[in-house]
């Protein structure tokens, strides 16, 4: 029998998925074929995707379904006939996003449902957490852990099996576990797509975790523009409750452990952990001051241990492959694989996961297929507001904890923008800027003055009123800022101006002294003009134009009035030519 | 807060308060129930939490405007969400704020005076594959351009106005 799985992450969904699935629903009702849902496969600008399965071999991936092939695929389930699907098949180009991605955190999305337990049983889920209970200790789950070399994928990079150890030696009755799925770095959705793709792997993962440091109560904090990633983790707990594996005597042992969800308000400093327990307190999400760290004094006081989604959905694989298997992956300092959502200027944007020590190029050629505009790949931004731009010219840097901070921009959480030469990077320096100002929650002084001041100066020189001595005072006050914040939020702040004056001072100066903006982004240092080798005269430009700063007869070069024009960019969105063009 | 906002029908968040007022650290959670019920935060529910969960005014407002989730006016019948996220800023979203404000006067937070739209950004709503990406009510429409925008703000109009002949 067939079996038909629509892929319905938030992406697919908006995509148009839970409309192909309705339609393939309606004309089952004989139950012909197997129809569910699965979640992200990753691959999202092939968006929406369906696979069908001969039982459970996978015979057709079909990609950019539109509500009008489902009659294609009807034909086919019918007749078996594999010219009828022959147009909707992805190509083999395409199909090596996947084939060249090595995939741990990731293993299940887009295979497994994950509004069905027993799907991710089926494919070994639980397995981890049985064997934990029946045959290891707390101190032996946390040495595996440290054999395996994980790192915290929340950005920071903190040896797991450390915080682990040092939440469990604290002294107390009561502890918790935390898991940080705030994922706040806008651009990045790695963590919502494990959620909403194979939330049992997180609560599996969190239960181990919990094991470890001896905690009996386990909260979710999840961002609550995660509407899709709550319901589903709420079904699997529920689920997860029903099986046993989730409450009072877990298994039969006398392990118990509780699970709670709590949503986010949105605040992206709710991603620092203390500030996340802050929130979780019900009270503004203001970072205290550390040490004690969690790890002595977390939630209500207790010793609490917080990690990330994607740390606990590789905790899951390790102790069912082991910690040895996961440190087989990737460089001296960092072990694994990393996901990374891969977006901006890419061809095939969506979800990479590889093993450390694969290289920027490798990610952003091989598996993204270089950009999607016909103009040269510039540079990629990693890690969002804390992180920096990395060059075209050191994109041959490895993927590793050290080698990527070496370059002054840091691992990330695993956002990658990639930005092509249309980008303008003072105008990126000033949009993360733009964004860690309205998000610094005021507590202390150099995060939050400073942050604005550093956005005044950026938006001046955008705007071609940029001094000598700007670039000078940017650098000074990001120093200041990233000395004297109290949280990552304030210190990291400075990352993308500093990485950008870094490699791209070039584009600095030429705003600052010649008041130009060379990717041709910064509106008030652009002028609209008309090629005069490429316009007809057609007058389209002239009728669109909404403050009537064109002018020219029919059939001849038009001509824009500079002191009229407002730069909206009409004429050149309706030129069918190529005409216009931004200098 | 506009004071000429009548008076709010208090017995909807009843249960919640009694659900939640002796679990420590429930505050978020009432008062996103409390928009849930209401679809924003009326200052007068504010103030009825305080006095049923002994909760001190302002700490509730204190809370409430922290997080950038909660609002204290109505909005608009369409509620626009303009992803500002990375993905879509460097895929031109700048533009298409700007086109929405030619539209329909309206900033981030705004409502226009008919009614009609509320324009809000937010960061990242996950589809940054079709970045530029917008989010209205609960379709999402990507690929943004200008052009797109104005279609869609037209038809959405027309759309209320022939509702607005059919009663
Ligand atoms: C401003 C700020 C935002 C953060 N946002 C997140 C986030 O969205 N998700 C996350 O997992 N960690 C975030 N972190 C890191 C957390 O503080 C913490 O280090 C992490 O959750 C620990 O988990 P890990 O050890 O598994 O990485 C953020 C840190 C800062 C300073
Ligand atoms: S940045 Fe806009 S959808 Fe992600």
């Amino acid at each position: 029998m067939y079996n038909i799985k629509v892929g319905e992450g938030s992406c697919g969904i908006s995509a148009g998925a839970a409309k192909i699935y309705s339609l393939l629903e309606k004309s089952n009702t004989d139950n012909i074929f197997g129809l569910s849902v699965t979640g992200c496969i990753g691959m999202c600008f092939l968006e929406p995707i369906v696979d069908i399965y001969n039982n459970d071999e996978l015979c057709a991936r079909l990609v950019q379904v539109k509500e009008s092939d489902v009659e294609y695929i009807l034909q086919f389930i019918a007749t078996g006939d594999e010219s009828a699907i022959k147009n909707l098949k992805i190509s083999d180009d395409d199909s090596e996003f996947l084939s060249k991605q090595t995939r741990i955190a990731l293993r299940n999305c887009g295979i497994i449902d994950p509004e069905d337990i027993n799907d991710y049983i089926s494919h070994g889920g639980y397995s981890a957490l049985s064997k934990v209970i029946e045959s290891l200790t707390p101190e032996q789950v946390i040495d595996e852990i440290k054999i395996s070399g994980l790192a915290g994928r929340g950005g920071a990079g903190f040896p797991t099996w450390f915080k682990w150890n040092a939440a469990r030696q604290s002294d107390g009755e009561e502890k918790y576990l935390i898991c940080n799925a705030d994922e706040g770095d806008p651009g990045a959705f790695m963590d919502r797509a494990v959620i909403e793709s194979d939330p049992h792997a997180l609560i599996e993962g969190m239960l181990i975790g919990a094991y470890a440091i001896g905690a009996k109560e386990a909260v979710v904090y999840v961002r609550a523009e995660y509407p899709l990633a709550i319901a589903r983790l709420e079904k699997a707990i529920e689920q997860a409750k029903e099986k046993g594996y989730v409450g009072n005597n877990i298994l039969g042992s006398d392990f118990s452990c509780s699970f709670r969800i709590k949503a986010g308000a949105g605040a992206f400093v709710c991603g620092e952990e203390t500030a996340l327990i802050e929130s979780l307190e019900g009270q503004r999400g203001m970072p205290r001051l550390k040490p004690p760290f969690p790890a002595q004094s977390g939630y209500w006081g207790k010793p609490s241990n917080i990690n990330n989604v994607e740390t606990f959905a590789n905790v899951t694989w390790i102790i069912s492959n082991g910690g040895e298997a996961f440190a087989a992956l990737g460089t001296e300092d960092s072990k694994g694989t990393k996901v990374f959502a891969l977006t901006g200027k890419i061809r095939r944007g969506g979800l990479v996961e590889i093993p450390m020590g694969k290289t920027l190029n490798d990610v952003i050629f091989d598996i993204g297929d270089g950009m999607r505009t016909e103009r040269a790949f510039k540079g990629v931004q990693l890690g969002g507001p804390s992180g920096g731009c990395i060059p075209a010219n050191l994109a041959d840097t490895q993927v590793d904890y050290k080698k990527l901070s070496a370059t002054g921009a840091i691992m990330g959480s695993g956002g990658m923008v990639v930005m092509d030469e249309s980008t303008c990077m003072v105008g990126m320096a000033k949009f993360f800027l733009d964004f860690t100002t309205k998000e610094s929650c005021g507590k202390c002084v150099p995060c939050r003055i400073g942050t604005r001041r550093l956005l005044e100066i950026l938006d001046r020189i955008c705007k071609g009123e940029g001094k000598e001595g700007d670039i000078e005072l940017l650098e000074e006050l990001c120093i200041q800022i990233k000395d004297g914040s109290l949280c990552g939020l304030g210190q990291t702040a400075p990352n993308p101006v500093l990485t950008t004056l870094k490699y791209f001072r070039d584009e600095y100066e030429a705003h600052i002294k010649e008041k130009r903006c060379p990717a041709g982004e910064c509106i008030d240092l652009i002028s609209y003009n008309v090629l005069p080798e490429k316009c007809i005269g057609c007058l389209m430009c002239q009728k669109k134009c909404p403050v009537g700063a064109i002018s020219g007869k029919v059939k001849e070069v038009q001509t824009i009035d500079h002191d009229k024009c407002i730069k909206c960019g009409r004429c050149k969105d309706v030129c069918r030519f190529g005409a216009v063009e931004i200098r | 807060m506009n004071s000429k906002v009548k008076a709010s029908d208090l017995s909807l968040i009843d249960s919640v308060i009694n659900e939640y007022k002796d679990v420590d650290g429930s505050l978020i959670t009432i008062l996103q129930k409390t928009q849930g019920i209401y679809g924003f935060l009326p200052a007068d529910v504010l103030s009825y939490i305080a006095i049923k969960t002994g909760i001190p005014p302002a700490k509730i407002f204190g809370v409430a405007t922290f997080y950038t989730q909660f609002r204290f006016e109505a909005v608009g019948k369409y509620f626009i969400m303009l992803c500002q996220g990375t993905a879509c800023h460097v895929n031109g979203s700048e533009i298409i704020e700007k086109t929405i404000f030619e539209e329909l006067g309206i900033r981030d937070g705004e409502t226009t005076k008919d009614g009609l739209f509320t324009l809000k950004t937010v960061a990242c709503l996950g589809c940054c594959s079709l970045s530029p990406v917008m989010m209205i009510n609960e379709e999402t429409y990507g690929s943004l351009t200008s052009q797109k925008i104005r279609d869609i703000i037209k038809e959405l109009k027309e759309k209320a106005e022939e509702v607005n002949a059919d009663v």
